[in-house]
């Protein structure tokens, strides 16, 4: 059976291109294989399913067919088919009828028609996913089927797109049916919990067992999804609106998919769950109530696929009924019922298609003289809606007699509100009665208007195709022909109600025929026929009477309130939270951060920790120290220039690596210095050309509440750090780093060989996100490419880069100034720096100039000491390149971008991408001689004069973190240094007025 | 453990400011706030180390309590390079803020008060149709905006064929 579920899909995939070539006769080439299919499943499985014990579980021999495959072993979901007599029939009812529908279908569309192809694909699919859910033996497998139905529903309802009718039928379906679908889940996995099991058939069989609240109320959740998916009270105004759907997707959904997966999921439970606490309740109760609403609200419709759409909600309420009688007799009721309504109604659809497709019509208070004119479709209606009715000799009555008796014995056995119910079901039969005879008049009589003139016959555009017809006669011919023959029905249907006993012990079992004798129940059905029949001849009266009566409750209408409601709550939450100000949202964020934490805190295990100890700090320098970082934090709060707030931070990063030295981590001090000292330089760079004044708007009052929540920020952080502190009761894992380093990474400097041996892994993500971050800043600079091949030195002329100032700029003294500074500048003489003469006279600094050329090669050198030096002593990769970066700044502030050019011919990204390469090599090559990653190897070395050293391939890794560090800084001086010189440059040359005034307090200066 | 006094203080302050700072308008003032906070987080790990200790250099004669707790002083390391990169990335943001569109300051995000401002009807949801009573013909009353659409279907065009031949 998984061969046939499996094909079913993979045909569904597949029919697009089908379509694409065939065109309409795909239809024709699904309706086989769903035929096929049926057939296949009928002659392969019949026989064992009969004569299988329905009860028996999964591996059980004398169960019914069965196949299971592993899916998610621990959790219990497993891919479990099982089928037994109750999915026998679904599959004959869904496979069959979705057959018909497909031909069909094969006329309903246009030869034309482009969309059709996908259309197929999902109507077979439809058909596909109900065969899934009616063999499905585990719950989330039911689960998913149930779903892609919902889902496909959706599409097949909204399938005329462009018309708003059906997009909003398709969504409130897809709303309706999946709040009930995952109420359904819960139960499902609920009731799984508590029987033990994910199986259905081991479900079923716990079921009698299981008693209790808990079961009690999953079983009403999953209850909840089967009335919602059957579209009774209150979901059932989802369906009516479901006929924006095309009438062959109408057809199927009403007749053997979608809704009737709600009969069988309650025929299902029926057996092991009719006896809790509120199965009958809720089945008997909403049936009822859908039974008669939906009965009433047919007699009120004008459209005739209304007519039949409140005709199946109605149906579906008696379904759900007798299928949750649970008795033996209601059990072979229901199941009748349930294919006669398929039956039935699915021929009735086909017919309302036809007319729609012929006419254009659908108005019963249009139609008019179509008995006279087609002949077929008359004969076709008539039998199908006298079945619906309930009239002898059709299956429709063979079914209805059961489920009569059914519910008699009911109420004669356990008396009570059982008389309501049949007394309700009788007259919803009347009701029933009446709207088929009012279908069938409005569809086919000839009808006169208020004046009493002969309407005029509805036209045709040309002869009804056979084809087109042949669908509904297959089916009406099945009414006909099983209400003379019902054993085989019979015979599919007992094994199932095996599955319950009789509703006392003794009691007589009944049958399906057209003949019981003559019996009370015969007396009822007698009854709702004449009653019926009254209200047909009075139908003006009471359509009146109807007019007068409002609709007391519209579950639509509360549907659409509730959706607004919601709607409007979202609107209000999101305006009210989304003001669209950052500062907004971090002020919302850090409050939730401030407050957060606060009540941790007051609800921590064994109260708030106290402190062993208070000391004020290690020794007085810290706090002069402390002092500094303090002033220099206020300061840059207050300061209204924007390069003094920049060196205000900068103080308090210096008096932090101060901080972190006293407290002995001379490593972290050391590194921190370089990374402020860049920072610095890469600030002015960036932010030269804005304003110097830091142009703020806020308001005073927003001042303080910011104030109040950074003290209240502050505070909390402060206090859980001291908290933490406190509450710390573990020792510190780095006790075994000290002889892990000196005897596996071969190291004395602990917090090195941390970075690159004990935690390299770290490390190696960190390099990667520089990296990344370089990446970002060059892409924000430059846009479009990096590190542009720029012209050589020798290309750039004298005193050309920088922006290049006239003597009106100046004043007097400056300008004597300058000419000196000229003078010197053109004095042929072997330079100090290689591109220092390509500088605007006015930009250079000799002094700077001498000072770099002496200290830049002293400066890389000391640079790659403290890389190789650092395994042992403070130092590293990244103090390293941090130090080797801060010599090409050196060389960039002093001489310009070629200069910068001359000192560091590779690209930064070539420069990043080589160290990640190293680090990568570093961590691999140990697996080809049999280690791990990263796994670190050394040579001992006795060298004369250098004396005995150990070689350490960690090292290396740090070497190519020194080069992603240099790399970093290179291309940060390019984009917001070379990059940005040039653009200013351009710009002034461009515009030799604009933007003067900005840059000339800024810029100007810089370069020196 | 003991707790440093100058440190929770000068750490509180850091967040303070930098806190105060990140809620300006001023993108400056914005980035600087976050390297004050970045400074008093880092102060927050470097505390977990405990009391201060030797530099983690390994000798002989001193025992691994002796040692200033290496581990947070390797977090430390790296977060501070990672934060010299955020920064640099944040400060290119700026420049390009200011090339775009000459700006220095958070600005709010027009489409946010947009949504905010929007109404709740919907006319998707909320408008009123009538209920269609035939899938042939346009509808029986489709609202305008889609009644000018032509029929998806080529069904008239067959219609109007077949009658022409008829």
């Amino acid at each position: 059976m998984l061969t046939v579920l499996a094909a079913l899909f993979a045909v569904s995939i597949v029919v697009p291109w089908i379509y694409h070539r065939l065109g309409r006769p795909t239809f024709f080439v699904l309706a086989g294989v769903n035929l096929a299919a049926m057939i296949y499943v009928a002659v392969t499985y019949l026989p064992s399913v009969l004569s299988a014990d329905q009860g028996a579980g999964v591996g059980d021999p004398r169960g019914p067919p069965s196949a299971v495959y592993e899916w998610l072993p621990e959790f219990g979901v497993s891919f479990a088919f099982r089928l037994d007599a109750l999915s026998m029939v679904m599959s004959m009812l869904i496979l069959g009828v979705g057959a018909l529908v497909m031909l069909y279908c094969a006329r309903y569309f246009a030869a034309s028609e482009r969309a059709a192809g996908p259309f197929a694909a999902q109507l077979f699919a439809f058909g596909a996913a109900m065969f899934g859910i009616v063999i499905s033996d585990d719950i989330i497998m039911m689960f998913i089927f149930w779903e892609i139905t919902t889902v496909l529903s959706f599409l097949l309802i909204g399938y005329s797109a462009h018309r708003i009718f059906a997009r909003r039928s398709a969504t409130q379906a897809l709303i309706v049916t999946k709040l009930g679908g995952l109420t359904m889940l819960v139960g499902l996995l609920w009731v799984g919990e508590l029987a033990g099991s994910n199986r259905l058939s081991d479900i079923m069989a716990a079921g009698p067992e299981l008693s209790g609240t808990q079961v009690d109320l999953a079983v009403i959740l999953v209850l909840v999804g089967a009335l919602s998916k059957s579209a009774l009270v209150p979901f059932h105004f989802w369906l009516p609106a479901a006929m924006a759907a095309p009438t062959p997707v109408s057809a199927y959904l009403h007749a053997a998919a979608m809704v009737k997966a709600g009969v069988y999921l309650v025929a299902r439970f029926a057996p092991g769950f009719h006896e809790t606490s509120f199965w009958l309740p809720i089945v008997l109760g909403f049936g009822l109530a859908t039974m008669l609403v939906g009965a009433y609200r047919a007699l009120r419709q004008t459209d005739i696929k209304l007519v039949l759409a409140y005709g199946t909600v109605s149906q579906l309420g008696f379904l759900v009924m007798i299928n949750g009688l649970g008795t033996e007799n209601a059990a072979l009721a229901g199941i009748a019922m349930l294919l006669a309504h398929g039956l039935f109604k699915a021929a009735l659809f086909m017919v309302v298609g036809i007319i729609d497709h012929e006419s254009g019509v659908r108005d019963l208070r249009v139609l008019s003289g179509l008995g006279r004119t087609q002949r077929p479709l008359l004969w076709i209606s008539v039998i199908s809606a006298a079945s619906m009715a309930g009239l002898p000799p059709l299956f429709g009555f063979v079914a209805k007699e059961v489920v009569f008796e059914s519910f008699f014995e009911a109420a004669e056995t356990d008396g009570g509100w059982f008389w309501v119910v049949m007394v309700g079901v009788v007259v919803a039969s009347v009701l029933t009665f009446a709207y088929s005879a009012r279908f069938l008049w409005g569809t086919f009589a000839t009808k006169r208007d208020d004046e009493g003139a002969v309407l005029e016959d509805t036209r045709f555009h040309g002869p009804v195709d056979l084809v087109f017809l042949a669908a509904p006669a297959v089916l009406t011919l099945a009414t006909v022909v099983f209400a003379f023959w019902p054993a085989p029905i019979e015979a599919m249907i007992s094994p199932y109600t095996d599955l319950f006993g009789p509703i006392e012990p003794g009691a007589s079992i009944t049958y399906l025929a057209l003949w019981h004798g003559f019996t009370i129940v015969l007396g009822l059905s007698a009854l709702t026929w004449v009653l019926g029949a009254l209200m047909f001849v009075g139908r003006r009266g009471i359509a009146a009477a109807q007019e007068r009566v409002p609709a007391l409750v519209d579950a639509e209408r509360s549907y659409r309130a509730s959706i607004r409601g919601i709607d409007a709550f979202s609107q209000a939450l999101t305006s009210r939270t989304q003001s669209g100000s950052l500062g907004h949202y971090l002020f919302i964020i850090l409050a939730v951060a401030t407050v957060l934490p606060l009540v941790a805190v007051i609800y921590v295990k064994g109260g708030i920790p106290t402190p062993d100890a208070w000391i004020i700090a290690e020794e007085p320098l810290q706090v002069v120290l402390g002092v500094i970082v303090v002033a220099g934090g206020i300061g840059a709060v207050l300061a209204p220039k924007r390069f003094m707030a920049v060196l205000m931070v900068g103080l308090c990063g210096y008096g932090i690596a101060g901080l972190l030295g006293l407290q002995g981590a001379p490593d972290l001090a050391l590194t921190l210095l370089l990374v402020e000292s860049i920072i610095l330089v890469v600030f002015v760079l960036a932010l030269r050309t804005l304003p110097a004044g830091i142009w703020t708007r806020s308001r005073t009052s927003s001042k303080l509440s910011r104030a109040v929540l950074a003290v209240g920020f502050a505070l909390a952080m402060m206090g859980l750090a001291a908290l933490s502190v406190s509450a710390r009761s573990e020792r510190p894992v780095s006790e075994e780093y000290p002889w892990m380093s000196l005897d596996i990474g071969h190291g004395a400097n602990i917090v090195n060989v941390t970075l690159v041996d004990i935690r390299v892994w770290d490390t190696f993500g960190e390099v990667t996100v520089i990296a990344a971050a370089a990446t970002g800043v060059a892409s924000l600079i430059f846009v479009k490419r990096r590190d542009v091949r720029r012209l050589t030195v020798k290309d750039i002329p004298t005193g050309s880069v920088g922006r290049v100032l006239t003597d009106e700029n100046f004043s007097p003294s400056q300008v004597r100034e300058i000419r000196a500074a000229r003078s010197f500048a053109t004095v042929a003489r072997e330079a100090w720096l290689v591109a220092g003469r390509t500088l605007a006279p006015e930009h250079r600094s000799i002094i700077f100039e001498v000072v770099t050329r002496l200290l830049f090669h002293a400066i890389v050198l000391l640079s790659v000491y403290l890389l190789l030096a650092g395994h042992n002593t403070p130092g590293g990769g990244f103090a390293g390149g941090l130090m080797a970066g801060l010599a090409f700044v050196l060389r960039y502030l002093a001489g310009g971008r070629y200069e910068l050019e001359a000192a560091m011919r590779f690209s930064a990204g070539g420069l990043m991408g080589a160290g990640i390469v190293v680090a990568c090599v570093v961590g691999i090559v140990p697996l080809f001689v049999g280690g791990e990653v990263f796994q670190s190897y050394y040579v001992d070395l006795d060298l004369p004069l250098f004396g005995e050293h150990a070689l350490v391939s960690s090292v290396l890794f740090d070497v190519g973190v020194y080069l992603v560090v240099v790399g970093l800084i290179v291309d940060v001086l390019r984009s917001l240094g070379s990059e940005i010189d040039l653009r200013s440059e351009e710009e002034n040359r461009d515009t030799s007025d604009y933007g003067h005034g900005v840059h000339a307090e800024t810029s100007a200066g810089v370069a020196r | 453990m003991t707790v440093n006094l100058t440190l929770v203080l000068v750490m509180g302050v850091m967040l303070a400011t930098g806190v105060y700072m990140v809620l300006e308008r001023s993108l400056t003032r914005v980035v600087l706030g976050v390297i004050l906070i970045s400074n008093g987080a880092n102060l927050m790990i470097l505390m977990s180390g405990g009391r201060a200790g030797e530099a983690p250099l390994v000798r002989d004669y001193l025992s691994s309590e002796d040692y200033f707790d290496p581990l947070p002083q390797a977090l430390l390391l790296t977060a501070i390079v990672i934060a010299f990169a955020l920064v640099a990335f944040m400060l290119a943001l700026v420049y390009r803020s200011w090339v775009i569109g000459r700006q220095d300051e958070v600005v709010d995000d027009p489409e946010d008060r947009r949504v905010a401002a929007q109404p709740v009807y919907d006319p998707e949801e909320d408008s009123e149709i009538p209920t269609e009573t035939t899938e042939f013909d346009g509808g029986g009353g489709a609202p305008t905006e889609e009644a000018a659409e032509p029929a998806p279907d080529s069904r008239r065009a067959r219609r109007e064929r077949r009658e022409g031949r008829d």
